[in-house]
């Protein structure tokens, strides 16, 4: 396998989570969305760190160790961002994004 | 400046117009919370300064031999305008015979008539006021007479002015009496005025206001002008006789003296006898140098005839002080005539004697008034016999006025006669020989009309019940008064009057002494005079006591048989009215007039302008509202757009602003990338 399936594979990916942030009308889909382009980039890391590993120009493994830390951070993020839903929903009884707009005026 | 005379006069002199002028501020103040409401200040103040006059005036005629040309002179005590080089006002004071003699019997007669006051005016609602300006008036005569200049002469003329208009009011609350004081006001004005030109004229022409220099001058310019009389300085010595005219009420403008009546009667008595109207002779003299012969002319016309004119009113009025007023305003007459002519010694003689026994029978009949509390004499009668003092004193005095011999006004009254008919024996000319046509016919007229008054108020059977019974002698400060003035009137002509007056007038500028043929036909004139006063003075008075006393001829068959002329006469030959169908609508036009173009062109120029303002500034509202401000709105207006576009852009939407920046990050990656 190329490293090119790889990188097609994670645009794929990104252009798919961007898409979704971008266009639907919900939030909890919007979050969905961020962790397809955190994903993407993951598997950008780790194709890129075996690829580098192949060619014997890199360290094993640091990719991989980057990709774990950012699942780390979407974890985090996640919960982060699902409690801000939840308040938003009982706020406003709704979680499409453009319903909080009280800083709008 | 003559011998014996110094400092001290000076002070002296300097105290008899400044005390009243003290008492009148102190009066005026703090009079109404002094004991006995202050009158004693005036009193006092009037009584000093009476005294320094007579004590000064002593000391002139001590001297002998009688120096006619006696002046001592203080000129610049005091500058008025200091600085104002051309037309500085410097006041002094000129002590002459003429302002010597002034000064005594003024001062004398004010202080008289002030103690008379205290009694005849006890009582009343404005006693303390009365007495100020009683003694503001006292100033304004004593400061006139003694001035050496025209400035404060003029000053003090109009102090008199001021003062006989509030006097005349005193009684502001009767209608009459106000309308009385505004017209002597607004009467002697018109010779105010003229006076005030005048005065102007001669400064402009001479450039002093100062009497001496006045006079040398005068005689400086005749030489210049070849002997003649300019035009100017007729006309100036016109003028000036015009404010006597005014002051002295000579026909035309003799209508505010008999109206002046209503103010109470010691003022009556000063205006009649020590202020006021002897200002106006007193002028005439002072200004003999400055009248040309043919305004001396005038001069002598207009007194004679306002002479005879004022005597037959006087015969045809009922009212005691109106009969006093029109004699005071025929004696006048003669005083001015007798100048006129060039008697001026005879004139002033004249005016003063003349103050003695008017003033004595002004209050004597302000003493009947006071008894019986009526002025018309047909109410009176037989009063006789209630008040003897007053009675034998207007006796004295009425003797006087009509000339009987010994007593005052027939000294001075021949002296005048005499020297009319001089004038008139020397001229031959009809309009020379008028003023003693005149003279003599009110010689006679006035003897008649003074006995008449006399016969109408004491004797004969009480016509007014009531009123004889409630008469009563006046009490001692008012008879008192009456009984000094009447020695004088008894004794005035006689005493030294004559040989005095004669004396003075050899010391007046422009006095010519007589000489050659015209010494024969003045001796001649006085001699002929004599005779002629004695008749018409004898006939005056028998005829008096023909028709009041005797009844042998009836007064009120006679008015029946004379209807018309009567009418006229007793409503005073229609003056008043032809004023108020003539002068005043004319006066009151060109007020109107006046009033016109004040609303319509002053006001209209103001009212144009504030227009004119209106205008402008609703242009420059429309500028502000439409280019200031709307230059403001517009940025304002730019903004809102450019918030308005820039708005768009901020959707508050997440998914929208990251649209954005992918759009934005895809683009700088292109630019990266064709770079």
């Amino acid at each position: 396998m190329s490293l090119g399936a790889y990188l097609a594979v994670a645009a794929a990916l990104f252009v798919l989570g961007l898409a979704m942030m971008i266009a639907r009308r919900n939030l909890i889909y919007i979050l969905m969305g961020i962790e397809l382009i955190l994903n993407a980039a993951n598997l950008n890391f780790v194709a890129f760190s075996r690829h580098a590993a192949n060619a014997g120009t890199e360290v094993a493994l640091r990719g991989q160790v980057f990709a774990l830390i950012v699942i780390l951070l979407a974890v985090a993020e996640a919960a982060v961002a699902l409690a801000i839903v939840l308040h938003v929903f009982r706020l406003f009884d709704s979680i499409r994004p453009e319903d909080p707009d009280l800083l709008r005026e | 400046m003559p011998p014996g005379f110094g400092h001290a006069d000076l002070l002296r002199l300097a105290a008899i117009p400044l005390l009243p002028l003290v008492a009148f501020f102190v009066q005026t103040l703090l009079g109404r919370f002094g004991p006995r409401k202050g009158d004693w200040i005036p009193v006092l103040a009037l009584g000093i300064a009476a005294v320094l006059g007579v004590v000064e005036f002593g000391k002139v005629i001590i001297q002998k031999p009688w120096d006619p040309a006696f002046r001592a002179e203080w000129p610049g005590l005091f500058d008025w305008i200091p600085g104002a080089a051309g037309a500085k006002a410097s006041f002094g004071i000129l002590y002459d015979n003429l302002s010597a003699t002034m000064t005594a019997a003024v001062g004398l007669v004010a202080f008289l008539i002030h103690l008379f006051s205290v009694g005849y005016m006890h009582g009343d609602r404005r006693y303390a006021s009365f007495f100020a300006h009683l003694s503001l008036f006292s100033f304004g005569m004593l400061g006139l007479v003694l001035s050496d200049n025209f400035v404060s002469f003029f000053v003090c003329w109009e102090v008199m002015g001021l003062c006989s208009y509030l006097l005349i009011g005193h009684f502001s609350e009767k209608p009459s009496a106000a309308a009385a004081c505004k017209k002597a006001f607004l009467t002697t004005r018109i010779g105010d005025v003229c006076l005030f030109l005048g005065i102007a004229i001669l400064w402009t022409r001479l450039g002093t206001f100062r009497f001496t220099e006045l006079w040398e001058a005068v005689p400086r310019v005749l030489a210049e002008n070849g002997g003649a009389y300019p035009g100017w300085l007729v006309a100036a010595g016109l003028l000036i006789f015009g404010g006597a005219v005014g002051k002295s009420a000579q026909f035309p403008l003799h209508v505010w003296l008999p109206d002046a009546m209503e103010g109470p009667t010691p003022v009556s008595a000063m205006i009649h006898a020590a202020t006021m109207v002897a200002a106006g002779v007193f002028l005439t003299a002072r200004a003999f140098l400055f009248l040309s012969p043919e305004a001396r002319l005038v001069v002598a016309l207009v007194g004679s005839f306002t002479a005879i004119f004022a005597a037959t009113i006087g015969i045809c009025q009922t009212d005691i002080k109106r009969v006093l007023a029109y004699s005071t305003v025929s004696q006048l007459g003669y005083m001015i005539a007798g100048i006129g002519v060039g008697g001026i010694a005879a004139g002033l003689f004249h005016m003063i004697t003349h103050a003695t026994f008017k003033a004595c029978l002004f209050l004597g009949s302000g003493s009947v008034i006071h008894a019986v509390h009526t002025q018309e004499m047909p109410q009176m009668g037989g009063l006789r016999r209630r008040m003897p003092i007053t009675y034998g004193t207007m006796l004295v005095s009425t003797l006087a006025i009509a000339g009987v011999p010994l007593f005052a006004g027939f000294y001075s009254k021949d002296a005048i006669l005499g020297s009319v008919l001089a004038h008139a024996m020397e001229r031959r000319s009809l309009v020379d020989a008028l003023p003693a046509i005149f003279l003599f016919v009110a010689a006679g007229m006035t003897a008649f009309y003074m006995f008449r008054l006399l016969i109408l108020t004491f004797h004969g059977a009480p016509r007014d019940r009531h009123a004889f019974e409630h008469a009563h002698e006046s009490p001692p400060v008012m008879t008192i008064p009456l009984f000094i003035l009447a020695f004088f009137a008894l004794s005035g002509g006689w005493l030294f009057g004559r040989s005095w007056f004669l004396q003075l007038g050899k010391g007046l500028p422009g006095m010519v002494e007589p000489t050659g043929h015209a010494a024969e036909v003045e001796h001649e004139a006085h001699g002929l005079a004599l005779g002629g006063s004695l008749l018409a003075a004898g006939l005056g008075i028998l005829l008096a006591f023909a028709f009041y006393q005797w009844k042998k001829l009836s007064a009120a068959a006679w008015a029946q048989r004379w209807g018309a002329v009567h009418r006229c006469v007793k409503n005073k030959y229609y003056v008043d009215e032809f004023y108020l169908a003539t002068v005043v609508p004319l006066v009151l036009g060109l007020t109107a007039v006046q009033r016109w173009f004040d609303v319509r062109i002053v006001d209209g120029l103001v009212d144009g302008a504030g227009a004119l303002g209106r205008l402008g500034a609703a242009i420059s509202g429309w500028f502000d509202r439409w280019v200031v401000d709307g230059a403001v709105n517009l940025v304002g207006w730019l903004t809102q757009l450019w918030g308005g576009v820039a708005r768009l852009f901020q959707t508050g939407r997440i998914q929208t602003y990251v649209a954005f920046g992918v759009a934005g990050a895809v683009a700088a990656a292109a630019l990266v990338l064709m770079a």
